[in-house]
């Protein structure tokens, strides 16, 4: 029997779903603030725990291949069609940044019990509705730029693959270093116990002659 | 609250389990992780039922229709284990709570139309880009693929504007 199995089945889905549900909320995921916080640099959860997946996988592939467990050419790698995959990833970011989700996070929001969260999804549903209305004046862009079928970073920049895994480790530590920095500088990462208690605005009025140093002082 | 919750994963703990999650996923399936693929079908299928004739017309959904039942596919199984994974993670953690997560300066009201106006735009990107974080960022990534990184820089870069302009919502 050859890997990958290319078994895509309900028992397959099921499993891929449980780890990858149970994992992105034990990271936090589930969590708005937690998420977004990324993007005002007070929670790097999302940078450090994507990057990392990401290189553990890509070595673990790499790893593989060279042991001869799997074939060359053997998992699915998109291909790019520049402008429609830029714009796309536009709209995500921003969509992210103001909603407070991706696809697959939103969906752990709802099961952790965030209204904002089926919001949310509910708003994804509108928004496919819309590009499906818009699809067909849309094509010529949706296709533009397209480059080679499956092109990856090596083929791209004509370096080994090994070396861009070196140097795509090394951001990752950079980043992990400097993230933690600004994190403790901004009195992040959020943990459990603070996006479970919501802070309205009266909340925090009241609170002030209390818990501040002004307060204390007079 | 009776008791605190279980604190969350330190990332790079997080960081690996999800690595082997995906890595396992690729060994079994021969492609990644997603989330956008489903919320496509499901919109076909609601489509579907409301106007059908209009959606076997459509352009875009209209392959979907044609070839049968659009949720019975791997996706839609994945997205059911991500929803049980996800509750029963929170749940035996004391993590679930019902309520409106949103910064301390924004309204209920403010906050349903962010992540109304957020969740659309993230639904139109999904289909431009053929994929979301998940599925092109994470997974594409992870097999180094170009698009993927295109796609990451793409979101990483809109993030930190969009957020730039709307700090109020969040802090």
């Amino acid at each position: 029997m050859s890997i990958p199995f290319y078994d895509g089945g309900v028992a397959s889905g099921l499993l891929s779903g449980l780890l990858f549900g149970y994992v992105l909320e034990a990271a936090g995921f589930g969590s708005a603030r937690k998420l977004t916080g990324q993007f005002s640099l007070k929670d790097w959860a999302v940078f450090k725990v994507m990057f990392t997946a990401v290189l553990v996988t890509a070595v673990g592939l790499y790893l593989l291949r060279l042991g001869g467990v799997i074939a060359g050419n053997s998992v699915f790698i998109p291909t790019l069609y520049f402008w429609a995959i830029a714009a796309g990833g536009i709209l995500i970011g921003a969509g992210f940044a103001m909603g407070g989700y991706c696809p697959g996070t939103s969906l752990v929001g709802v099961v952790s019990g965030r209204i904002d969260a089926v919001i949310f999804v509910v708003g994804m549903i509108a928004g496919t509705m819309v590009f499906a209305w818009l699809f067909e004046p849309l094509q010529g862009f949706y296709l533009a730029a397209k480059g080679p079928d499956a092109q990856r970073l090596p083929d791209l920049l004509g370096l080994p693959e090994w070396l861009i895994l070196a140097v795509l480790i090394v951001i990752a530590i950079a980043g992990f270093i400097l993230g933690s920095k600004l994190e403790r500088a901004r009195g992040g990462p959020f943990t459990a116990e603070e996006v479970l208690t919501q802070e309205n605005s009266e909340a925090n009025e009241n609170k002030i002659p209390l818990n501040t140093k002004a307060g204390i002082v007079q | 609250m009776t008791s605190s919750p279980r604190p969350f994963w330190p990332p790079l703990v997080a960081g690996f389990a999800l690595g082997i999650a995906l890595l396992v996923t690729f060994l079994v399936t021969g492609h990644g992780l997603g989330a956008s693929g489903f919320v496509t079908r499901l919109t076909a299928q609601i489509s579907a039922w409301l106007a059908p004739g209009m959606t076997d017309a459509n352009a875009y959904f209209g392959p979907f229709i044609k070839a049968g039942a659009p949720l019975a596919s791997w996706i839609t199984w994945e997205v059911v284990g991500v929803l049980i994974g996800a509750f029963v993670g929170a749940r035996t953690a004391g993590r679930t709570k019902v309520m409106v997560e949103r910064g301390p300066q924004a309204s209920v009201g403010q906050r349903f139309a962010f992540a109304f106006v957020g969740g659309a735009l993230v639904g139109i990107g999904g289909r431009l880009a053929r994929g979301c974080t998940s599925g092109l960022g994470l997974s594409g990534g992870a097999t180094l693929a170009v698009a993927g990184f295109v796609f990451l820089a793409g979101f990483f870069i809109a993030g930190f504007v969009t957020s730039a302009f709307i700090r109020r919502a969040w802090q």
